[in-house]
């Protein structure tokens, strides 16, 4: 990615050619679908996609289409097209794209196929709810929506029940729009495929735990894309075995993605999508790594509910238990889990306007953080998609700031 | 030994010549659209006044918003760490800065030698900031310079609610309309941005601080010193060079530069 660190980019260069092979191929299965006879369904991107890989239905992400929409930096343009057609500018840049792409069919691959259905789970937060619903009306298709009660405190016997029962209703859901029945052993070749690809990729991540660090997180960012679109598939699992060895490979050999690394840091929100070459580099340059992040880990953190002889029962649980539906007291613990494991130096926080849920709780994470473990923390404004929100000058000096400070505490400290 | 510090802010260009920490002198001009340019006029009118040569001054510190766009600068550093360094190095026990410039406003917790524990910044609203007060004086028709000792004369604080500078930009119009005193307006308008900013520093706790330390080119409004002391219920400390504090916090590093 970034042009300071040509031994990164000789090194990682495999899988990532890989990736994007994939996912072209991807792409161009799911617009094809129809020629194909195969169903299209829409899904968010914490929802239990399994059920559909097992019913050969192709998942299609509006949230990673809204990911490339960012990276591609066509967001504010359908944002704006978005804000035209009625929508308020406080809604999240992902909805506000992907409605008005749908009616334009523009973004970076001409649009997402059209939907046979819609698949939405409320564990990531409410605004997908709504989003859904619009888009259900919009194509004209039914809509599941897979309700997750928030955890504010614990999983009750009350929540294990409701969310278990709607896994059954989901599954009867989509043999009712497909007109077959699911066959349950290949739901649970796909679940126990499912949880070796989250597998690996938890492995992937804990190569950050080696000094230095053998990636970033912005290469988890750009890795990360396969298991939230392709979780479930052999392809995706036999991607994490090769990214995995290569990146112990490199953390055997010492090489790390950011050469002379001294500070290690963790993020937390949402990325920037559209400046992650300007973050990347702006961090390498003050030999910060950003070894962690709570993004990434989503995909992953709530495996261990997972079991593979049960996959349809348990999964409710694991889904149920997602980062982005839990209380902030148990958001913090697994933040200073990830501190304690990364060995991290400091924080930096994207409040992130889009995402409320996210971004709500950081004030308090941050404390936590600070009364327990005494490490400082950035906060960053912006959006991840919607350009109009970053100030490059005002990042620029908090990061500054940031490092300087970080900087004079390690040298005061050792 | 002879060093200068340079704070480019977004509406002043600051610079300061101090010899060994004593302060010699201090140059200011706007900043206007082309960050270099203010940076050497700022940087050759310290040295001209002076009768200096380049080569007498040993070491150069830029800071601000413009600190990368001074390519004469041994270094660059931000403005948190040298409104810090420059608040210690004028009062050595000051464990809080509050810095309103013109376009952010950002509290800083201060250690011993003026180390920097955490810092937090306004920048993306422009309450709180000296901007707020510029279109204040604007919708007023009264000359920011004036706004401190006016607010001394108000009977009470008219009630300004809103946080956005355009909605309090409305609110004031309205408040002319029904004619209420522009004393009073002004002391509504100081204790709206003493609240705003004491409500941010709140969350670095700086009321727990022994001794908190204005700087910046609003601190000269000693309406606004006044409403922030009432907003944190703790006293505020203003240096007559709360302006140039970043620019002495630049040339003081620029010693070890
Ligand atoms: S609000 Fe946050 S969790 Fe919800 S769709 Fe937007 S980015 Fe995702």
């Amino acid at each position: 990615m970034s042009d300071k660190n040509p031994e990164k980019d000789t090194k990682t260069v495999k899988s990532e050619k890989k990736m994007r092979d994939i996912m072209t191929a991807y792409y161009i299965d799911a617009k094809t679908a129809r020629q194909n006879n195969k169903k299209v369904a829409w899904i968010t991107s914490g929802g239990p996609v399994e059920p559909l890989i097992a019913m050969d239905i192709i998942p299609v992400y509006p949230e990673n289409h809204g990911a490339m929409i960012g990276a591609s930096k066509m967001g504010i343009d359908l944002c704006e097209k978005a804000e035209a057609m009625g929508y308020s500018s406080d809604l999240c840049s992902y909805a506000r794209a992907d409605i008005s792409c749908a009616t334009v069919n523009g973004g970076p691959i001409g649009g997402l196929p059209a939907p046979d259905m819609l698949v939405c789970c409320n564990n990531i937060c409410g605004t997908v709810m709504k989003w859904y619903e619009v888009q259900a009306r919009y194509f004209q298709v039914p809509l599941f929506i897979y309700d997750t009660p928030f955890l504010h405190t614990e999983y009750s016997p009350e929540i294990k029940r409701y969310a278990k029962r709607q896994m059954e209703e989901y599954i009867s859901f989509l043999e009712g729009v497909t007109g077959r029945k699911m066959g349950r052993d290949r739901m649970m070749e796909v679940g126990r495929i499912s949880y070796a690809g989250s597998q690996l990729w938890q492995e992937v991540l804990d190569t950050a735990v080696s000094k230095p660090s053998p990636m970033t997180a912005f290469d988890a960012f750009f890795h990360l894309a396969l298991i939230v679109t392709l979780r479930g598939t052999q392809q995706s699992v036999d991607y994490y075995r090769g990214l995995l060895a290569e990146m112990q490979e490199r953390a055997k050999a010492g090489i790390g993605a950011i050469p002379g690394e001294k500070y290690r840091l963790l993020w937390d929100n949402l990325p920037i999508w559209y400046r992650m070459k300007w973050l990347a580099e702006k961090f390498a340059e003050h030999d910060a790594c950003l070894v962690a992040d709570t993004y990434t880990s989503a995909w992953c953190g709530s495996m261990q509910y997972i079991d593979v002889h049960d996959f349809i029962g348990s999964a409710a649980e694991a889904y149920t238990r997602s980062y982005l539906n839990l209380g902030v007291e148990k958001m913090a613990r697994i933040v200073l889990g990830m501190i304690d494991k990364y060995d991290i130096d400091g924080i930096v926080m994207h409040s992130n306007r889009s995402c409320k849920p996210y971004s709500f709780g950081q004030f308090d994470i941050q404390k936590i953080v600070e009364r327990e473990r005494g490490i400082p923390s950035l906060l960053i404004e912006a959006d991840m998609v919607d350009e109009r929100s970053f100030s490059e000058s005002q990042v620029e000096t908090r990061i500054d700031a940031f490092i300087e400070m970080i900087r004079e505490n390690k040298v005061a400290g050792r | 030994m002879l060093t200068i510090g340079i704070d480019i802010g977004s509406v002043t260009a600051k610079g300061v010549l101090m010899s060994d920490g004593a302060l010699l002198a201090a140059k200011s001009c706007f900043t206007g659209y082309n960050a270099e340019q203010a940076a050497r006029s700022v940087y050759e009118g310290l040295l001209e006044g002076n009768h200096l040569t380049k080569t007498q001054v040993k070491g150069i510190v830029a800071t601000g918003y413009g600190r990368n766009s001074v390519p004469f600068a041994d270094k660059a550093v931000t403005e948190i760490m040298c409104h810090a360094v420059g608040a210690n190095h004028l009062k050595p026990d000051v464990r809080a800065v509050i810095d309103i410039g013109g376009q952010d406003s950002k509290a800083i917790l201060l250690g011993e030698r003026g180390k920097v524990l955490n810092f937090i910044m306004n920048d993306k609203c422009a309450a709180g900031t000296g901007r707020f007060l510029e279109v204040m004086a604007r919708a007023l028709e009264v000359d920011l310079d004036a706004f401190g000792s006016m607010s001394e004369k108000a009977d009470y604080a008219a009630p300004i609610s809103s946080l956005c500078a355009v909605f309090a930009e409305s609110e004031v119009v309205s408040l002319i309309a029904k004619g209420e005193k522009r004393e009073n307006i002004i002391a509504g308008i100081h204790a709206a941005i003493g609240s705003r900013v004491a409500a941010m520093a709140g969350r670095l706790f700086v009321g727990g601080a022994a001794s908190l330390m204005m700087t910046g080119g609003v601190a000269r409004n000693v309406g606004v010193v006044q409403a922030l002391e009432k907003a944190l219920r703790h006293s505020v400390d203003v240096s007559p060079h709360a302006q140039i504090m970043g620019a002495i916090g630049a040339a003081r590093l620029a010693q070890a530069a």
